[in-house]
C-alpha cells in the first residue's frame, strides 16, 4: 500500500468532510436553538447559491450580490420563522420536520421558478488544483479550493463560537439553547431569538452554497447535499457544533477511504450509503452521537 | 338525527368489542365496500381505475404500513420506499423462479422478505430514538436501492435494471384489464386494512401504543421491547413489502430501482401526517389527498391557461406545482396537525348532537 496515496485520500476526504460540516452547521444551529430538524436547510442552501449566482450573471459587483443575497437569506429566515413555525409552536417534533420538508418543495419551487432551472458555473476566483509546492516536498497532491474551503469553515466556526460566546445575542441563544421556559422567564424574547437563529442559518446556508456551488457548479442536485450532511449530523450529535466539524472531518475521511479502498470490493458506488452505514455502527455504540445531550429517560 | 348511537344495546360481551360498534357505521362501511367492488368498476373509466384508484389503494396500504409504525409504534422511519422496492423486487423473483408458487404467495413472501429486512434496519430502534433513527433508517433506503441496483440476481441481470412484472395469474383467471387490476389491488388492501385495524386493537396493537407513549414506562409494565419494537418494523414493512408488490404488479407494470428514491418515502410520510397519525382511516384520507393533490392542481392549472388564454411553460408549472404543493402541506400542518382523521372525528362528535346542540 502506497503511504503518500493513502495519506493523499485520507486529506482529501478530511477536506471533503469539512464541507460536509458546513452544511451540518446550519442544522445543529436550528435544531439546538428551536428544537426543529431543518429538512429544508439543503433548499436554503440551493436558494442562496442560486440568487447569488444569477444576481452575478446579470452584471451585479460580487460584493453588491453577497449583500443582497445575504440580505435575502435574512428575509427568508425571519419570514420562515413568522409563517411556518410560529404557528407551529408546542408541536410535536415530527410535524414540525414535515412543515420543513413541505418547506423544501416551497423554496425549490420559488428559487427556480424566480431564476430558471439551468445550472450555473460558480468562480471564487480560486482554482480546483492541486497544491505545488506541497506536491513536490511530499508527493501529495491537495486541491488548493479544499483548502480555501476549509479555511472559510474554519473562520465561520470561529466567529459563530465568538457571536455565541461573547455577544449579548449570542448568550441569548445558548440560553435559548438550554432552556426554552427558563430563558422566557428572565426576559429573553424567543420570537426574537428564533428569528436571529433562522437568519444566522441562513447566513451559513449561504457560506455553505457558495462553496459547494463553486465545487460541483449551482445545480438543483445541490438539495441534495442535505442528505450528505445527515450522517454527519447523527455523528456528531444534532446539539453540538463541535460535533458537526468533527463529525464531518470522521465521515469525509471514511467515506473516501472506503470509496479507495473498499469500494472496488463490492462493485463501487458505495458513498451513497456508506457514511450512513458508519454513523449508524456508531450509535450503536454511543446513541446521543459524539457530542450529543446524553438522553435520560425518566418516567 | 340519523348518525347517533342512542337505543342501541350491547348485551354481550362480543357485541361491545366489535369493530364497529354503531349501526350506522356498519351500514356505512359496507355501503362504502359495495361502492369500491361494484359501483366503482362498472361506472369508472379506465383512466381513473389505472392511474388514479389503483395507485391511491396501493399508496393506502404503504401509509398504513408506515402508520402502524410511526403512529401505532412511535419509530419515525424514512426508509418506506426501500421495504417497497424490497416486496416488489423479490415478487418478481419469486414468481420468475418459483412459478408454481402462484401469485398470492409470492406477494406474502415478498412482503415477509421486506419483514426481514425491516426487522435487520429496525435493530437500531433499540438503542437509538426520534430523529437519529429516522436517519438511520436513511440507511436502510440507500443501502437498499444500492444492492437491488448493483447485485444482478435481483432483477434478473437486466441490463438497463429494470424489470417487467409478470402477468398477475390467480387460479387460471388473468388479472390483465385496468378493471380487474383495480378489484385484486381493492381485495388485498380491503383485507389486509381490516387485519390491521383488529391487530391495532388486540393486544400487540395496545403493546405498541405503550411503546409510542413512554417506552420506559412500558417496559416496566412488563411490555417485552425488543420484541415489540422489531415486530412493529416486521409488520409495517410487511405491508410496505406488499405494497410494493402491487405497486409493480398492478400499477407500474415495469419497474426500475429508482421509482423507489427517497421522495416516495417521504411522499409515504406526508400520507400518514396529513391523514393522521395513529389512524386507519387517517392513511387512506391521506393517501387520497396526496395522489389526488397534483393531478387536481395540473387540473386546475389548464383550466386557468385556458380561461386565460396565457400559456405558461412546462417548467413554471411544474415550479408552481411544486410551491402550492408544498405550500398546501404547510397550510394543512398548521390548521389541523392532527390530521384529517382528527377532522372527521370532530364531524362524527358535531353530527351526534345535530341538530339539537344538547
Amino acid at each position: 500500500m502506497n503511504v503518500a496515496f493513502f495519506f493523499e485520500v485520507l486529506i482529501g476526504g478530511l477536506l471533503s468532510g469539512v464541507m460536509y460540516s458546513l452544511v451540518a452547521l446550519g442544522f445543529v444551529l436550528i435544531y439546538k436553538a428551536s428544537g426543529v430538524f431543518n429538512f429544508a436547510q439543503g433548499a436554503m442552501v440551493f436558494f442562496a447559491a442560486l440568487t447569488f449566482v444569477s444576481l452575478l450573471e446579470r452584471g451585479v459587483n460580487f460584493w453588491v450580490a453577497l449583500a443582497i443575497t445575504l440580505a435575502a437569506m435574512v428575509v427568508l429566515g425571519i419570514a420562515i420563522e413568522k409563517v411556518v413555525l410560529r404557528p407551529l409552536v408546542n408541536q410535536p417534533p415530527i410535524t414540525l420536520f414535515m412543515a420543513t420538508i413541505g418547506l423544501t418543495f416551497v423554496l425549490e419551487g420559488l428559487s427556480q421558478l424566480m431564476w430558471g432551472s439551468q445550472p450555473h458555473g460558480l468562480d471564487l476566483g480560486i482554482k480546483d488544483v492541486p497544491m505545488e509546492g506541497l506536491a513536490q516536498a511530499t508527493g501529495i497532491f491537495v486541491s488548493q479550493f479544499d483548502l480555501f474551503a476549509a479555511g472559510i469553515a474554519g473562520v465561520l466556526v470561529a466567529s459563530l463560537a465568538l457571536f455565541f460566546q461573547y455577544t449579548r445575542v449570542g448568550r441569548a441563544l445558548r440560553a435559548v439553547a438550554d432552556d426554552h421556559q427558563a430563558a422566557q422567564a428572565v426576559g429573553i424574547p424567543l420570537k426574537h431569538i428564533w428569528a436571529i437563529v433562522w437568519a444566522v442559518a441562513g447566513f451559513v446556508a449561504l457560506v455553505a452554497g457558495l462553496m459547494w456551488g463553486a465545487r460541483n457548479g449551482v445545480q438543483y442536485s445541490l438539495t441534495f447535499i442535505a442528505l450528505k450532511a445527515l450522517p454527519v449530523l447523527i455523528l456528531g450529535g444534532f446539539e453540538s457544533v463541535p460535533g458537526a466539524i468533527l463529525g464531518g472531518l470522521i465521515i469525509g475521511a471514511a467515506e473516501k477511504l472506503a470509496e479507495v479502498y473498499l469500494g472496488p470490493m463490492v462493485g463501487g458506488g458505495i458513498e451513497s450509503w456508506f457514511a450512513y452505514v458508519i454513523a449508524l455502527l456508531f450509535l450503536l455504540v454511543r446513541p446521543q452521537g459524539l457530542f450529543g445531550e446524553k438522553i435520560i429517560d425518566r418516567v | 338525527m340519523l348518525y347517533r348511537e342512542a337505543g342501541q344495546f350491547k348485551s354481550t360481551y362480543a357485541e361491545d368489542q366489535q369493530i364497529f360498534p354503531i349501526r350506522q357505521d356498519r351500514i356505512a362501511i359496507a355501503a362504502l365496500l359495495v361502492a369500491a367492488f361494484v359501483v366503482v368498476p362498472l361506472i369508472a373509466d379506465q383512466y381513473w381505475l389505472s392511474a388514479i384508484l389503483t395507485p391511491f389503494l396501493i399508496f393506502s396500504l404503504a401509509a398504513l404500513g408506515l402508520n402502524i409504525l410511526t403512529g401505532y409504534a412511535g419509530q419515525l422511519s424514512l426508509g418506506t420506499a426501500a421495504f417497497m422496492a424490497v416486496g416488489a423486487f423479490m415478487a418478481y423473483n419469486f414468481v420468475l423462479r418459483m412459478p408454481w408458487l402462484g401469485v398470492i404467495p409470492s406477494f406474502i413472501l415478498a412482503g415477509l422478505c421486506a419483514a426481514a429486512v425491516g426487522i435487520v434496519f429496525g435493530l437500531p430502534s433499540l438503542r437509538i430514538k426520534g430523529f437519529y433513527l429516522a436517519v438511520a433508517t436513511l440507511a436502510c433506503q440507500f443501502f437498499v436501492l444500492w444492492a437491488i441496483q448493483r447485485i444482478g440476481w435481483f432483477t434478473n441481470n437486466s441490463p438497463s435494471g429494470v424489470i417487467a412484472a409478470q402477468k398477475v395469474v390467480i387460479l387460471g383467471f388473468a388479472f390483465d384489464t385496468p378493471v380487474r387490476k383495480y378489484l385484486l389491488t381493492l381485495g388485498i388492501v380491503a383485507a389486509m386494512a381490516l387485519l390491521a385495524k383488529n391487530l391495532m386493537r388486540s393486544e400487540t396493537g395496545r403493546a405498541f401504543m405503550a411503546v409510542r407513549d413512554m417506552d420506559v414506562a412500558a417496559e416496566v409494565i412488563g411490555i417485552r421491547m425488543m420484541h415489540t419494537k422489531l415486530l412493529a418494523f416486521a409488520i409495517s414493512s410487511f405491508y410496505c413489502g406488499v405494497a410494493g408488490a402491487l405497486y409493480a404488479y398492478t400499477y407500474l407494470g415495469t419497474v426500475e430501482p429508482e421509482a423507489f428514491t427517497l421522495d416516495l418515502s417521504f411522499r409515504i410520510l406526508f400520507m400518514v401526517i396529513i391523514g393522521g397519525v395513529g389512524s386507519i382511516l387517517g392513511s387512506f384520507m391521506g393517501a387520497a389527498f396526496i395522489t389526488l393533490l397534483p393531478i387536481f392542481l395540473s387540473v386546475l392549472f389548464g383550466a386557468i391557461s385556458h380561461a386565460t388564454g396565457m400559456e405558461p411553460s412546462h417548467a413554471v408549472v411544474s415550479n408552481l406545482e411544486l410551491i402550492i404543493f408544498g405550500g398546501m402541506i404547510i397550510f394543512f400542518l398548521i390548521v389541523e396537525p392532527h390530521g384529517l382523521a382528527r377532522l372527521w372525528q370532530i364531524a362524527k362528535e358535531k353530527l351526534r348532537l345535530w341538530p339539537f346542540p344538547h
